[in-house]
């Protein structure tokens, strides 16, 4: 088997914020007495990424993707455990680790904002080093990709937050790193950009078999790009495996639509939800029962369509939050 | 991937120059600011000697003149800012995307500065000429101090930005760092003989301005080119400064190491 590309073995960080009441006497006391409480963002969270693979990294705002990432991009030290990213430990920062990976983060701008796109992409090849054939084919091969053409001219600050965004992934990967961080990659684009941005990085994760770890909000990304998920919540790991395999464990309900022949029938001893839309009828029944309710349904009453439908994963992955937020 | 430092260093200084060329206006309002300063002290001081019968000291107006315009250039060529900038930098999450790329920041930060100087010369040195016709300085330097100040002032910018880019460092631990800056300037200003010639100072200062790194930042080549050093000082002040280089490079490693591993990389 060959060597993980990431593996993190019980990763940990602790940040110790400053901590007070609001209001002028109280920031005048915190002059004297500095109070401080340490906040767990990660806690003891232990997974491996193989060479090649897309992750989906998934958790609510808070969760502690931000910070792992950040410590497997060497960003943050870790307060205690163990990581390694290419057989590098990630915060030595050495030259040989940077020179292989990528970090994107989507609501920050890593580019020379008062300049156009095109000096942009020439500071990135004299820091990496890149030359100057190997630098020109790759931009042409991005420029096509993404559509960047008319851009390179435009200055940084004038160009729209999805442009931008095109920008940001293509000057993150002129060096072909082996290793991508896209910390909400999408994040305020339009659908259309999204799905762009989202074929890019599959193509690109074809052409160079590059590994990538992606954090995103939009399920459209996860469920396009990550065969795996792994899901943290509240610093801690919850799930590690196959999107398919969450769906089965979180999502206590399937979906049944029923288009009847008539309206008006009562479908209440079928389901505790029903909804009802003329002759369409959708009842939301225990995973359990989804296979009795359907025979039944099929053979009581005067069907014309019938479908069967896993929950959003927006829906299962709200479950496993407040699952374990009830369980806490 | 085989290129060298040097196409790095052509490349960001080429960069820092077109990003400088965008903000024409604040370029000239900052080189105002540095003009103005040595300009005022110099009348001040003027006046000082004209009031104690044509000396202070033992410099004279044409000396005097002499003295702050020299100041005014060496100070250009060795003034940073990135002290006043680093508490920002680390407020805002900056340096996030400049630690994941395989290039130290404080290259950047030399170019940065490296740029700024080389485009603001095409000012300074003419509003320099202005005043040294209307002022009628006294300058006659022997030709190897002239040659010695060359280095004199390159040793000295190293000098200046490795402390004060060490000293910015601890925006890392306090996070503001405008009130360490303003500490360090009235330091600044009085040991490294920009608000006065060191030899006007008393001995007490001038021994803690001889003892610190700040007289080797700007009183020791102005003071060289105003001829008022022996080989032997000049020799002196080169070892001085090389030393202090070397003891600012170290402080800025370590404490570079110590800063990075508190980073809490703040913002998304």
């Amino acid at each position: 088997m060959s060597m993980p590309a990431i593996r993190c073995d019980a990763l940990s960080k602790t940040y110790r914020v400053p901590e007070r009441e609001p209001g002028l006497w109280n920031a005048a006391k915190s002059l004297i007495h500095r109070r401080t409480r340490d906040v767990e963002a990660v806690q003891s969270v232990s997974f491996e990424v193989a060479p090649g693979e897309v992750v989906g990294f998934l958790g609510p705002n808070g969760a502690g993707k931000t910070t792992t990432l950040k410590m497997l991009s060497g960003l943050l030290n870790p307060s205690s455990g163990q990581v390694r990213v290419l057989d590098h430990e990630p915060f030595r920062r050495e030259r040989g680790f940077l020179q292989q990976i990528t970090l994107v983060m989507g609501n920050r701008n890593q580019m020379v904002w008062d300049l156009p796109v095109a000096d942009s992409f020439a500071r990135n090849r004299a820091i990496y080093r890149l030359q100057r054939t190997d630098f020109n084919e790759t931009v042409a091969e991005l420029t096509e990709l993404l559509d960047l053409g008319e851009l390179m001219a435009k200055p940084v600050r004038n160009l729209s937050l999805g442009e931008r965004m095109k920008c940001e992934v293509a000057v993150a990967l002129l060096h072909r790193p082996q290793i991508l961080f896209l910390d909400e990659p999408t994040l305020g684009l339009d659908v259309t950009m999204q799905r762009r941005i989202r074929t890019f990085i599959a193509e690109y994760n074809q052409r160079v078999g590059a590994t990538v770890l992606l954090t995103s909000h939009y399920m459209a990304d996860v469920e396009a790009l990550c065969k795996r998920v792994i899901v943290i919540h509240q610093g801690q790991l919850l799930f590690d495996g196959a999107l398919v395999d969450l769906v089965q464990q979180f999502a206590p309900h399937k979906t049944i639509v029923v288009d009847l022949e008539r309206e008006g029938l009562d479908l209440s001893g079928y389901a505790d939800s029903v909804s009802v839309d003329g002759s369409r009828v959708t009842l939301l029944v225990p995973k359990s029962a989804a296979a009795q309710t359907t025979g039944r349904l099929l053979a009581e009453l005067p069907v014309v369509d019938l479908t069967v439908e896993e929950p959003p994963i927006e829906e299962v992955i709200e479950q496993v939050f407040s699952q374990q937020h009830t369980s806490t | 991937m085989s290129r060298g430092f040097g196409d790095i260093y052509l490349t960001l200084f080429g960069l820092e120059l077109s990003v400088m060329f965008q903000y024409r206006a604040a370029v000239v309002i900052w080189l105002l600011g540095l003009v103005l300063q040595p300009v005022v002290y110099m009348v001040v001081w003027l006046r000082v000697a004209e009031a104690k019968g044509g000396k202070v000291g033992d410099f004279d107006a044409g000396s005097i003149v002499a003295y702050f315009l020299v100041m005014m250039l060496v100070n250009h060529a060795t003034f940073t800012w990135h002290m006043f900038e680093m508490g920002w930098r680390v407020r805002s999450g900056f340096y996030n995307a400049i630690l994941v790329q395989p290039l130290h920041p404080w290259h950047r930060d030399v170019l940065a500065n490296v740029a700024y100087k080389v485009l603001a010369l095409g000012v300074i040195l003419p509003v320099a000429a202005l005043l040294a016709w209307y002022f009628e300085p006294t300058l006659q330097p022997p030709l190897w101090a002239v040659a010695a100040f060359v280095p004199a002032v390159i040793l000295a910018f190293f000098t200046r930005f490795l402390f004060e880019w060490a000293l910015g460092l601890l925006a890392f631990w306090i996070t503001d760092t405008s009130g360490l800056n303003n500490l360090y300037m009235a330091f600044i200003l009085i040991f490294s003989g920009r608000l006065a010639p060191l030899d006007l100072l008393p001995p007490i200062l001038q021994t803690i301005a001889a003892w610190s790194p700040f007289e080797w930042m700007v009183a020791f080549p102005v003071e060289l080119l105003l001829g008022r050093l022996t080989p032997e000082q000049t020799m002196h002040g080169l070892a001085m400064q090389v030393l202090w280089i070397a003891i600012g490079f170290a402080v800025m490693q370590l404490t570079w190491v110590r800063a990075s591993s508190r980073y809490s990389a703040v913002g998304a």
